[in-house]
């Protein structure tokens, strides 16, 4: 669900007089409250929402290397099996996973980086300048994150069959190139991390807004950039209702094969069907394994942290 | 476009303290109508308005004139590439003679509800847990977010083999301790269970940790006030916690709504050839589903607009509750 990322919501009363590391601080010296002392049953509870978080996922690994009997066969492997070079060929043989992954690469890729780009300027002018109806404007793009992509499909696809590109990357790439979600998340982390001193000097030496974008607003805003990046290229390389409509196995995404490999018309393999799915949350997972820290970070500050 | 009047009193931008400042400074580079400030006042004027246009112009592009033109769809008759026929009424009152339909609308609040209450509830009780102080935090967090990278088509072919009802894991598990298969394909509430738990599975994480980020900024003092007062731990999240994160919680009721109205590619591939009518007998077949048959199985692109109206009608309708319990809260909270 919720196609659009769910935006971070700094809305939690932060009337924090306490600044997050001062609340660290107290908690490490032990006080009262939100910050006691875990007991052995939270333990237990997060211990067990672990496993359940993370059992589908080596499930995932285990049967992606096993024979299809194996795993359709009680009782259900618990173990890795050897035969995940051979499932990996034969789910290169029925779909395109190259041309598949190329695809979910580069359309991830440009709509992370447009929506960076494009939100860091919308969410700085929403942060920091003053205009008419910028209250009104803000709510309007908060207010567009409401919008079922359902509503806008049924045009879209009778604009991308009209112009020919019903199987082309261009009619998924073009429609995200920007999210309200993105530039909500900017202005959230700008209003916090940019001290409104340093554009009024940069100001008063003279430089024009451009410029204080270059030199001023972006220095200072890559860790939310960074951050929100992640997040659009995982929601984006995960995106599927569009994608479904729009390509087709000639041309799909990593999510669109993996549909067709799961329906297919060729005899269905489990241990193939899940190969996919392996190879389709890998390169996530990776990024996952190596920036999972700062993403949780990136979420938990409610995108207001330095 | 700056009339004199304007742009002396909101010319700069940013705080009106610093007005005098920044003007002087920019006088001195030259006269007070020199090209130079006219090219200051047209920067602070224009640019946030250029900042903020590509937002804009791609909404308008493929959001709100695509929202409208759905709408105007839906009162005509038309197939791809065909002509349109203006049908009045016609496809919202053949929704309404339609039981599928009915079906569609039932299924998607079900499966919105037993998908999203329990996900929040956990959510809330996770993000408890985690705001203790505790070994392996960092770990545990990052765990619990790891569903978040998976992808709707792989998660639910994962848990099509765990809830298959001959070989799956979890009937294994149930045949272990005595309860029995379940049928989690083609009886109804097994099927909408089976489904939710995958929406369920992917988002319960990312929702703790939006609870957690609300947690931390909660004032240690409130806690410590009310362990002066003798409040238990469970008391003081009743009754300090939850309060505190109010808005938040109220955040990721509506946005997990608008998800669960959405529902679409669970279903879709949880049914596999069967996926489109929602399981053999409509049993999981939601508003995004039906729309889809509707539109691209039948070829009726008036009647999907129909059901994507409906689908923003109900949304707008249950914002509209949603937004009338959180002003009586408030009010509440203010007496």
């Amino acid at each position: 669900m919720a196609q659009l990322t769910q935006p971070i919501p700094s809305a939690g009363p932060r009337h924090s007089t306490t600044s997050p590391r001062t609340t660290r601080r107290r908690r490490r010296s032990g006080s009262a409250g939100g910050q006691q002392k875990a007991g052995p049953i939270a333990y237990v509870l997060l211990i067990l929402a672990t496993l359940v978080s993370l059992f589908p996922l080596y499930w995932t690994v285990v049967a992606a290397s096993r024979t299809g009997t194996e795993v359709i066969t009680p009782p259900s492997p618990l173990l890795p099996g050897s035969h995940l070079v051979e499932n990996l060929k034969i789910v290169w043989n029925q779909v395109d996973m190259t041309k598949a992954l190329i695809n979910s690469t580069i359309v991830a890729g440009c709509v992370a980086v447009s929506t960076v780009l494009f939100a860091t300027l919308a969410g700085f002018a929403f942060a920091k300048l003053q205009f008419r109806g910028r209250n009104a404007l803000l709510t309007l793009v908060v207010a567009t994150m409401t919008i079922p992509p359902q509503l806008t499909v049924i045009p879209l696809y009778q604009i991308i069959t009209k112009v020919g590109w019903v199987g082309h990357i261009q009619s998924v790439i073009l429609p995200s190139l920007v999210a309200a979600f993105g530039v909500f998340f900017m202005r959230q982390f700008l209003s916090e991390a940019l001290p409104v001193e340093l554009v009024e000097a940069a100001r008063v030496d003279g430089a024009h807004s451009l410029r204080i974008i270059w030199h001023v607003v972006f220095p200072i805003a890559r860790p939310g950039m960074a951050v929100l990046g992640m997040l659009v290229f995982v929601q984006s390389w995960n995106d599927f209702f569009w994608p479904f409509i729009a390509l087709n196995q000639q041309n799909p995404t990593v999510q669109v094969a993996l549909q067709g490999l799961g329906s297919g018309d060729h005899t269905i393999n489990q241990a193939v069907v899940v190969c996919g799915a392996l190879v389709a949350t890998l390169p996530l997972l990776l990024v996952f394994a190596v920036l999972g820290r700062q993403i949780v970070g990136g979420i938990t500050a409610g995108a207001v942290k330095n | 476009m700056a009339t004199s009047v304007r742009a002396t009193s909101d010319g700069s931008p940013r705080s009106s303290r610093t007005d005098p400042s920044t003007n002087r400074k920019s006088g001195d580079n030259g006269p007070p109508g020199g090209w130079r400030a006219k090219a200051y006042r047209l920067d602070t004027k224009a640019s946030p308005y250029a900042y903020i246009a590509p937002f804009f112009l791609c909404f308008a592009a493929f959001g709100l004139f695509p929202l409208i033109y759905t709408g105007w769809l839906s009162f005509h008759q038309v197939e791809l590439g065909t002509h349109a026929n203006w049908v009045g009424l016609r496809n919202y009152t053949a929704l309404w003679d339609n039981s599928f339909f009915w079906t569609a609308l039932r299924n998607t609040f079900t499966l919105g509800v037993i998908s999203t209450v329990p996900q929040l509830m956990m959510a809330l009780g996770l993000a408890h847990l985690l705001n203790y102080q505790m070994r392996a935090r960092g770990f545990f967090r990052v765990a619990i977010l790891a569903p978040y990278a998976t992808s709707i088509a792989a998660a639910t072919l994962v848990f099509i083999q765990l809830f298959n009802p001959d070989y799956g894991m979890i009937n294994q598990v149930l045949d272990h301790i005595g309860i029995g298969d379940v049928q989690w394909a083609s009886s109804k509430w097994p099927a909408q269970i089976a489904i939710s738990s995958i929406v369920t599975w992917r988002w319960t994480g990312y929702n703790a940790l939006i609870y957690l980020a609300a947690m931390q900024a909660v004032p240690a003092d409130l806690y410590e006030a009310a362990a002066l007062d003798g409040a238990s731990r469970w008391r003081q999240f009743i009754s300090v916690t939850i309060p505190s994160i109010r808005p938040t919680i109220f955040f990721t009721i509506i946005v997990s709504t608008i998800g669960a109205t959405q529902l679409f590619g669970e279903p879709l591939m949880f049914g596999g050839n069967v996926g489109v009518s929602g399981g053999s007998d409509h049993q999981y077949q939601t508003l995004s589903l039906y729309m889809y048959d509707k539109g691209w199985q039948v070829g009726e692109l008036g009647q999907a607009s129909a059901v994507a109206w409906v689908m923003l009608l109900i949304l707008l309708l249950i914002g509209a509750v949603q937004f009338l319990v959180i002003r009586s809260n408030r009010r509440k909270l203010g007496s």
